[in-house]
């Protein structure tokens, strides 16, 4: 039992002053993944049934390997962030912290792993 | 955070079966939740038949026929019977409304009566509304000014009043964030669309000298950002306003500031 008000519970901590950013953040890559995934999609279908040499010489292509970098760090990015609300919505407490983190944590050996699979390709 | 089963003291059972009036033909069920603090007991679903020939359109009318002529210790709020006050929110057939402007045709078989989903219960159809109100109070619902001038009425243009259309009509019955399942899961900390459409109706009021203010109040991942976009508030508003509108305008302004 605690002898809060009921305005001390409804305010809490204040404003985090935070949160708008985020925002944009999520606006900004979904835009752009919107434009880049179809147009990946698109050049990944095409290599797929063209034989291992072929789809290396594709992922060699300047504009492909950019791509591909671009889609990966963007879409990590994006799910990392999207994760993030998910996680802060459906758990709570230590629990809640320690899930962020891992969350961050493995986009981002995502992104290291993938990006030196395309440097290995591309380079 | 979310919850996916009920506490074992909340878990409904099946309650008393009440007998069918005599002689009539045009018989209706009201199956209602009952839950009294006093006797220990669990929540239960009572079952009342009213004759529809006798008695009115509403499902509120119902409710007070039933209590009337029934069941005096059935519990629910009511005051206006038009839609003014908010008092008689309540779950009808799935949906969070006001039981003096539902229509019982507009149910089909059973009626079925909840109080508003995930908060906590008083007593039968009545939740406890204390932190709800307390969140509204958090956003300064009034007109906040730093000078002193004029000192008689401030003016408004047409167009500025026009812009409260849509916010000011709402009477606080809480059928939209109870109906949010962001509000279910993070009630402590996320507003909620009433306490968010109410903020937003003073935010944008072309008197109010606190935009900045209010902005900097909301601008937080838990108070503001929890809204997903779901319209569940916009589904359900008895008063058909549209409160995940009014949290979208929040956030494009709260966009204008950092872009």
């Amino acid at each position: 039992m605690r002898y809060l008000t009921d305005r001390k519970r409804a305010v809490g901590k204040g404003s985090a002053h935070s949160g708008a950013e985020h925002h944009w953040h999520m606006i900004v890559s979904a835009v752009a993944l919107a434009f880049m995934v179809p147009t990946f999609l698109f050049i990944f279908g095409n290599a797929l049934g063209s034989g291992y040499e072929a789809a290396l010489a594709t992922f060699q292509k300047p504009f492909v390997a950019i791509l591909t970098g671009l889609v990966l760090v963007v879409g990590l990015q994006h799910f990392q962030k999207g994760a993030r609300i998910m996680l802060e919505d459906y758990t709570s407490g230590s629990a809640r912290k320690l899930l962020i983190m891992l969350v961050i944590g493995l986009c981002w050996a995502l992104t290291a792993a993938g990006l030196f699979a395309l440097a290995k390709i591309a380079l | 955070m979310v919850q996916l089963t009920l506490p074992k003291n909340s878990k409904i059972r099946t309650g008393k079966t009440w007998p069918k009036p005599e002689g009539a033909t045009n018989v209706r069920a009201f199956k209602i939740y009952r839950w009294n603090p006093d006797d220990g007991e669990n929540p239960r679903v009572d079952t009342y038949f009213l004759d529809m020939d006798k008695c009115g359109p509403m499902v509120l009318d119902a409710l007070i026929k039933i209590k009337n002529e029934i069941d005096p210790t059935l519990t629910f709020r009511r005051s206006c019977r038009e839609g003014i006050c908010g008092s008689c929110a309540m779950n009808i057939d799935g949906i969070n409304t006001l039981a003096c402007i539902y229509g019982l045709d507009e149910v089909k078989g059973d009626v079925k009566i909840y109080p508003l989903p995930h908060m906590p219960v008083v007593k039968d159809l009545i939740p406890d509304l204390t932190h709800f109100y307390a969140q509204h109070a958090s956003i300064m619902p009034w007109l906040e000014t730093k000078t002193n001038r004029p000192q008689k009425e401030w003016r408004q243009s047409i167009e500025d009043r026009k812009k409260l259309d849509g916010l000011y009509e709402c009477v606080m019955c809480a059928s939209c964030s109870t109906a949010c399942p962001s509000y279910w899961w993070n009630s402590d900390r996320y507003l909620g669309p009433a306490a968010l459409l109410h903020a937003y109706r003073w935010i944008i009021d072309s008197r109010d000298e606190a935009t900045g203010e209010r902005l900097d109040n909301l601008e937080d991942p838990f108070k503001l950002y929890r809204c997903h976009t779901i319209m569940n508030c916009a589904k359900t508003c008895p008063k058909g306003l549209n409160p995940a509108k009014a949290i979208a305008e929040i956030k494009r302004m709260m966009l204008n500031r950092h872009v």
